[in-house]
């Protein structure tokens, strides 16, 4: 019982942890010149970013940061330009959403139209493990064989045990 | 009854997305709405092409329904649509401004110009996409409605076609001149 | 001539598919053996009338007969000849003709090798297989019919895209088919169930090994996919939650439900009512990614043809068919349930875990990819979902499935006992711990999510070890018997052995190159060289190559280890002339540690270039972890238990112990 406890507290636990540095585990590939990298590292640590989350309207299916394309290219410089002129990066962010709508966004925002996309899996899992929950607490609740002697248990385990898939 | 219940999920599932699909065929996925639609034009400054001697600012599209027309001379799509241009000019219908966009040299686009003929009012250079991210722009050849007040109404995105003047684009103008 | 003649042998297909989708189900309502054996016959001669019309098209294709508007369309008299070949299927009609005939090919599969199968389920299940044939044969015939004439027959065609021109890629897609239309096999089965109105255990022995080569399939077709899309693109990566690539995943992940969902029937009688419709689901995946492919609704760089004509027929079809499971399914799906019970921790209970992560997971990929087209229909306005989205769902979602897959195959059947389980398995947990640190530490830095990442491919890893270990009684009884052990163990648990830790390599392949991975982009002038990832890259100059149909520029860089030259790479860019597009061949060097990797850019006017290196740490774990899953795979094909009427049970060493004890 306690075994089980303590296990499933270090399992979740260690899915906290997941989840906030998940979105690192993005496929990083760059498309960046050497003559768009800007001096300050500072900066440019900050444009590339951004740039990961913007996506390319002309490739469609990548962000600026990966596409080849010469209005991403154009895109990156504009990130560039406007965190030297002193643009924290929301309003970067923000300034590139008014112009082409959310859907230059690779991380959909967390509003009302997107609320069922990322609340979508959360609800979908705890309908399903209600779902079983309820299905079998149901047929549980019906006979269930006399618990065997620990001789039987371990001979009857040790007979299971063998037909393996 | 409640015990079909999770049986008969799938079934209603794939009903409600069945609908979805039906009516998402048809729509182009790779067309981006404009959000600009009803705002002001941004600040535009725009420096002239070579061999002009006025560029283009924000001001120059206030006091009439005109278009504004984003090419280059590297899009092949420009050019399909360039001749229903030049016809719209000679019929005098509507003032057309251009933005030539993201010219690698600056005789480019005069070159081009020179070539199939001019029939913009106005010409503002845009080497550096400033000016058509600015507006939103993905592609081109893009055509903008702008009002009087200098407010954009409408962005049609692709080659004008003399259909799609006539079916879409010039009732808009017409619209707006009516005030 | 000879396109008429595919062309003729396919409408004659579309015909004997129509019989074969109703007499024998005639006959098995009535329990006529003669009528029911007219589906062995008419799935023989479907499968060979389709091959007939698929070898027309090919022919076509390598002889480069123009007249025909598909060969114009998409090849080119100077292409290689074996991508002429593949170039049958590089394009939508010629890719549907493959898909039809893999249909045909299982169906005469199971034509021919199924007769240990009861014969009302075997004749119902070749005339549901013969009904989604006859849905597409029509969708071809009259949509897109490959065999059309083009009058007057152009001089030459018009080429295949360049990147299209690469072995890979030219096995990805009938691999994939393989997957997609093996598992119309699952579904004709549990359609078949379900008029039958029954599902028992030798239904689930029945299902499984088709529905294994189906996943095999699907598998190989995926990890080509984006094994290509690594080597080819010239980015370093290899899936980018593209919706076509979603599209191959869901059916994966409700496929590999399906597998493991049918054990529990096949052991215990249960889970039947999950099953049959995880069956029913999974095709009505590959349906819905062959709708999404083709008709223009969603944006992808992998779209065929955008033609929303086409669009219509395929979502009539989803409808049809997938509509038809289903509502089959909640007319008779009450009927299923009862069976063995069995507590929440317990073999069964782990399964039904199992079950639900991958159903959820492939409900949450589903939504991500649909969302966009949803939220538009309604108005909503247009979003875009990308790679964040799906990273921060699905890798959460999968954690617990992985740390449970350790544990799972050491639970007893209906009741197991976790603390048992975690006891054997604490050695198992040492050495996942120990090896984790130690990769953590030769790849340079402690990254936690890296490090998570790791630990649990190595908990996996090693608890799959220890299930064979306690299997074979490895340190409890003396070596020698435990070898003979190992001798006695069945295919199919060696199958599950590898599987899972084929799956574990992979997941740390996955990790090491996602999180530890190095990348530069700089100007290099030729003669040169640059320190990165711990070598010395030396720039040696460019050179213009010819080849068959392209020209490149093949640039040479020498890789130093200290004063040691380990490798010279020679990345390209091509031009191909006759579509006037450009590829870049990245130059890879990999090793177990990782792969180094290089692509090089244009020409500078000084004649420098623009480089870019990536280092992806324990890259090739991805690849070899797969290739070992797909092995694993294999193995449980083969094992014979699977083929024999009754199931037979294994005694080896349970009397001798019985005895003992």
């Amino acid at each position: 019982m306690a075994d089980r406890r303590a296990f499933a507290a270090r399992l979740i636990g260690a899915l906290l942890a997941v989840l906030l540095l998940a979105p690192l585990l993005v496929n990083a590939a760059s498309a960046v010149e050497p003559d768009e990298i800007d001096a300050d590292p500072a900066i440019e640590a900050r444009a590339r970013a951004i740039s990961k989350g913007l996506r390319c309207l002309v490739c469609q299916n990548e962000s600026i940061d990966e596409s080849n394309a010469e209005l991403a290219r154009d895109l990156r410089l504009l990130v560039r330009q406007r965190l030297q002129a002193g643009d924290s990066d929301q309003a970067v962010t923000a300034y590139i959403v008014s112009r082409y709508g959310d859907f230059v966004l690779l991380d959909p925002p967390f509003k009302a139209a997107t609320y069922a996309l990322w609340l979508g899996p959360l609800a979908i899992a705890a309908f399903a493990l209600g779902f079983v929950f309820v299905f079998y607490r149901r047929r549980a609740g019906r006979s269930e064989a006399a618990p065997l002697s620990e001789d039987d248990e371990r001979r009857l385990a040790k007979l299971i045990d063998r037909n393996d898939p | 009854m409640l015990r079909r219940l999770p049986y008969l999920l799938p079934l209603i599932v794939l009903a409600g997305l069945a609908g979805y699909f039906w009516s998402g065929l048809g729509r182009d996925p790779n067309t981006l709405p404009s959000v600009l639609i009803d705002q002001p034009l941004p600040e535009l400054a725009l420096p002239p092409i070579a061999g002009r001697e006025r560029g283009l600012v924000t001001a120059d599209l206030k006091g009439q329904v005109s278009l504004l027309n984003i090419f280059g001379s590297w899009c092949v799509a420009c050019q399909a649509e360039h001749p229903f241009l030049m016809q719209l000019k000679a019929e005098g219908r509507v003032p057309i401004h251009g933005i030539n966009w993201r010219e690698r040299d600056a005789d480019a686009g005069p070159a081009w110009l020179k070539r199939l003929g001019d029939p913009y009012t106005l010409i503002g250079a845009d080497p550096d996409s400033r000016a058509a991210i600015a507006l939103g722009v993905t592609g081109a050849p893009e055509t903008f409605i702008i009002d009087a007040a200098g407010v954009i109404r409408y962005k049609h995105i692709g080659p004008i076609t003399k259909d799609i003047w006539e079916k879409k684009l010039w009732p808009i103008v017409e619209r707006l001149r009516r005030g | 001539m000879t396109v008429e003649l595919g062309h003729f042998a396919l409408v004659l297909a579309l015909l004997v598919a129509i019989v074969q989708g109703t007499v024998p189900l005639r006959g098995a309502a009535r329990g006529s053996e003669p009528l029911m054996a007219v589906g062995r016959t008419a799935a023989l001669a479907q499968f060979l009338l389709v091959l007939l019309a698929f070898l027309s098209l090919m022919n076509a294709y390598v002889q480069s007969d123009f007249s025909v508007l598909n060969v114009a369309q998409n090849s080119h008299s100077a292409k290689p000849l074996l991508y002429k070949i593949a170039g049958t299927w590089g394009n939508h009609e010629g890719s549907m003709l493959l898909w039809v005939l893999i249909l045909a090919l299982f169906g005469a599969a199971l034509a021919l090798f199924g007769s240990g199968l009861p014969q009302a389920l075997k004749a119902r299940a070749l005339g549901v297989q013969a009904w989604v044939g006859v849905g597409f044969y029509l969708f071809i015939l009259l949509t897109s019919n490959p065999f059309a004439r083009l009058d007057p027959p152009p001089l030459d065609g018009q080429g295949l895209n360049p990147l299209l021109q690469d072995p890979g890629l030219a096995f990805h897609p009938p691999f994939l088919y393989l997957g997609y239309v093996g598992f119309s096999m699952a579904y004709a089965f549990a359609v078949a169930a379900l008029i039958g109105g029954r599902v028992d255990p030798g239904w689930a022995r029945w299902v499984r090994p088709w529905t294994l080569a189906a996943w095999i399939f699907l598998t190989i077709g995926i990890v080509l996919g984006s094994w290509w899309a690594y080597y080819e693109l010239g980015w370093g990566g290899w899936w980018y939650w593209d919706p076509v690539e979603n599209a191959s995943l869901i059916p994966w992940l409700a496929g590999t439900a399906l597998l493991h969902s049918a054990i529990v029937v096949e052991k215990r009688d249960a889970l039947k009512g999950w099953t049959v419709f995880l069956a029913l689901v999974t095709f009505g995946f590959s349906l819905l990614g062959t709708f999404l492919v083709r008709s223009g609704v969603l944006t992808s760089v992998h779209a065929f043809a955008q033609d929303p004509a086409r669009g219509v027929f395929i979502l009539l079809l989803l409808l049809l068919f997938a509509g038809g499971g289903f509502a089959l399914f909640a007319w008779r799906g009450p009927r299923l349930a009862g069976g063995g019970l069995f507590r929440p921790i317990s073999r069964e209970g782990s399964l039904l875990f199992n079950n639900l992560v991958l159903s959820v997971a492939a409900a949450t990929v589903l939504l991500g990819t649909l969302y966009p087209l949803l939220l538009e229909s309604m108005g909503g306005g247009k979003v875009s979902v990308g790679p964040p989205f799906f990273n921060r769902i699905f890798v959460p979602l999968m954690l617990p499935l992985i740390a449970a897959m350790a544990i799972g195959p050491m639970l007893a059947w209906k009741r197991g006992d976790l603390g048992q389980a975690m006891k054997r398995l604490m050695v198992a947990a040492g050495a996942a711990l120990a090896a984790t640190a130690a990769v953590s530490a030769i790849l340079g830095s402690i990254e936690p999510a890296g490090v998570l990442g790791l630990a649990l491919a190595a908990w996996l890893l090693t608890g799959t070890l220890a299930e064979l270990a306690q299997r074979i009684r490895l340190f409890a009884v003396p070596l020698a018997e435990s070898l003979r052990r190992l001798k006695g163990v069945p295919l199919g648990a060696w199958g599950m052995t590898l599987a899972h830790a084929g799956f574990a390599l992979m997941i740390a392949g996955m990790t090491g190159s996602q999180v530890w991975r190095q990348e530069a982009t700089l100007v290099m002038h030729p003669g040169t060289a640059v320190a990165f990832a711990g070598f010395e890259v030396g720039f040696d100059g460019v050179a213009s190559v010819p080849g068959p149909n392209y020209i490149a520029e093949r640039g040479r860089f020498t890789i130093r280890d200290g004063k040691r030259v380990v490798a010279q790479l020679e990345p390209e860019k091509r031009r191909y002339p006759v579509e006037g597009r450009e590829t870049t061949e990245a130059a890879i060097r990999t090793t177990a540690w990782g792969d180094l990797y290089l692509a090089v850019g244009d020409a500078r006017d000084d004649g420098a270039r623009v480089v870019r290196l990536y280092f992806n740490p324990l890259m090739l774990w991805l690849w070899f972890g797969a290739a070992v899953m797909v092995a694993g795979g294999g193995l449980s094909v083969l094992d014979r238990r699977l083929r024999l009427g009754a199931p037979k049970r294994v005694r080896t060493g349970a009397v001798p112990a019985a005895a003992r004890s």
